[in-house]
């Protein structure tokens, strides 16, 4: 069996290594892609999103349980932050699925960003798509703990869960643009804990003041409180999920094909960017033009970035 | 251009016992010398450690226990990484050892044993010398 038909056939090892290859941005990983892509698009794909220790991997592992008992197949991308100074990364999501490890239905990965922003890795689209080839029905993507503005995951999943916990901040906080704006579902998990409902009204008021904006038949989004470590809210959570994909799926096809679409242009733009970069790179150091000697040029203020680019790509792409 | 593959290492505590700050500060050390680790808890089987470390794809485990249950988790990780064609991931230990299981864990295919007092940049040294990221196993056509 060549690589291609391991994959396919949900080979544990072929796909656990194709990750890594896609992770380490070995250029034979692309050709594997490519051989792939033809065999994506059946996988549901579900984000979690949320700043750091809201829950993020307690949900995961909880709807994981509830997407078993269909006897759904699962894949699970977990994301954690690289170290900006050592470049190494400690990643614990796993930590909160241990009840999954020796479910051969489950497949989990955990993932350093390695410098990437927007809340993914910069491979997480691609083993998203090998897993997806790979005959997963459902792909779960934990985001990194994100912030205000990390909002990349809302053209990676079909559906994507905004989780928060209550007194994360004031009523101003959450009318702010970015984060706020893109769940589909959003969660109040550790609802046991002060403040729970009023975070839900906060909540609803926000969504109520962007009514205007959802047309006749638009997705509402959703507001649900969960603990998710005693499973409450769970069964909710996952019902609103299958909703939501019944919204897009049946009444309103047009959202589903924008959806791919959306992803599709994310895609071929990030790959064209990665190409095209790493080409010119290498026919720059095919010359033997030394990328040292232009950061010299550049401190030495005898040239500047933007001439060096321009010269670089005025001779490259003639 | 080809960047240099990372290192993944994954770090876990078999059996029962839950003293876990060795591990932490191990896996928090592993981190800060740029490995990727991946850190999975206490009360872990062989069975868990095993089907963890061939999903992560990592090079390394790192177990590390102070049960003394050393005798059946180390030896039942090996056997079960053979069992799925994955001795190329690497093992070590670290914890508190009868000085006479060291040897006899080394010679079943334990790679090291750091006991208490090692020191975490010989550790670290003794990974980046002797374990590498590894290439084409399963890709090989």
């Amino acid at each position: 069996m060549d690589i291609i038909e391991r994959i396919v056939s949900g080979d544990v090892r072929s796909i656990a290594r194709i990750l890594r290859d896609i992770d380490d941005e070995i250029p034979s990983a692309m050709n594997i892609l490519r051989e792939l892509y033809p065999h994506t698009g059946k996988a549901y794909v579900v984000g979690f999103t949320g700043s750091p220790g809201v829950g993020k991997s307690a949900l995961v592992d909880q709807i994981a349980i509830n997407y078993r008992k269909e006897a759904k197949t699962i894949g699970i991308l977990a994301i954690d932050p690289t170290s900006p100074f050592s470049g190494g990364a400690l990643l614990g999501d796993r930590i909160r699925m241990q009840r999954h490890f020796l479910d051969p239905g489950v497949f989990i990965r955990s993932l350093a960003t390695r410098g990437h922003f927007g809340g993914l890795s910069k491979s997480t689209n691609d083993m998203v798509n090998v897993l997806d080839a790979a005959g997963k029905d459902v792909i779960l993507v934990e985001t990194v703990g994100v912030g205000q503005d990390e909002v990349e995951i809302v053209n990676s999943a079909h559906t994507t869960v905004m989780v928060t916990v209550p007194g994360m901040g004031d009523d101003i906080q959450a009318i702010k643009a970015g984060i706020m704006e893109i769940g589909n579902i959003f969660v109040v998990n550790k609802a046991d804990r002060e403040g729970s409902r009023k975070t839900v009204r906060e909540l609803m008021n926000l969504i109520e003041l962007g009514a205007g904006k959802h047309k006749n038949g638009d997705w509402e989004p959703q507001i649900l409180e969960t603990e998710a470590t005693k499973g409450r809210g769970i069964k909710e959570l996952y019902e609103a999920i299958q909703n939501h994909r019944a919204y897009l799926l049946a009444t309103h096809s047009e959202k589903w094909r924008q959806i791919m679409e959306k992803r599709a242009r994310i895609q071929l733009m990030a790959a064209l960017k990665d190409q095209a970069f790493r080409t010119i790179l290498e026919r720059v150091e095919g010359r033997g033009d030394s990328l040292d000697e232009m950061v010299q040029k550049i401190v030495g203020k005898e040239s500047d970035p933007y001439t060096i680019v321009q010269q670089i790509i005025d001779r490259e792409l003639k | 251009m080809e960047k240099a593959r990372k290192l993944r290492i994954l770090v876990a505590k078999p059996g029962l016992d839950g003293h876990d700050r060795g591990a932490r500060v191990v896996a928090r050390a592993f981190r800060d010398a740029g490995f990727e680790v991946i850190y999975t808890g206490c009360h872990q089987t062989p069975e868990q450690i095993v089907s963890s470390a061939i999903q992560e794809d990592v090079d390394l485990i790192g177990l590390s226990i102070l049960s003394g249950a050393h005798t059946y988790s180390f030896p039942r990780v090996l056997e079960l990484l053979s069992e799925n064609n994955a001795e190329d991931i690497s093992v070590v230990g670290g914890g508190i050892f009868p000085i006479e299981d060291i040897s006899k864990l080394k010679e079943i295919g334990i790679k090291e044993i750091f006991e208490p007092g090692a020191r975490l940049e010989d550790i670290i040294d003794w990974v980046s010398n002797n374990i590498r990221p590894r290439v084409g196993v399963v890709l090989k056509q």
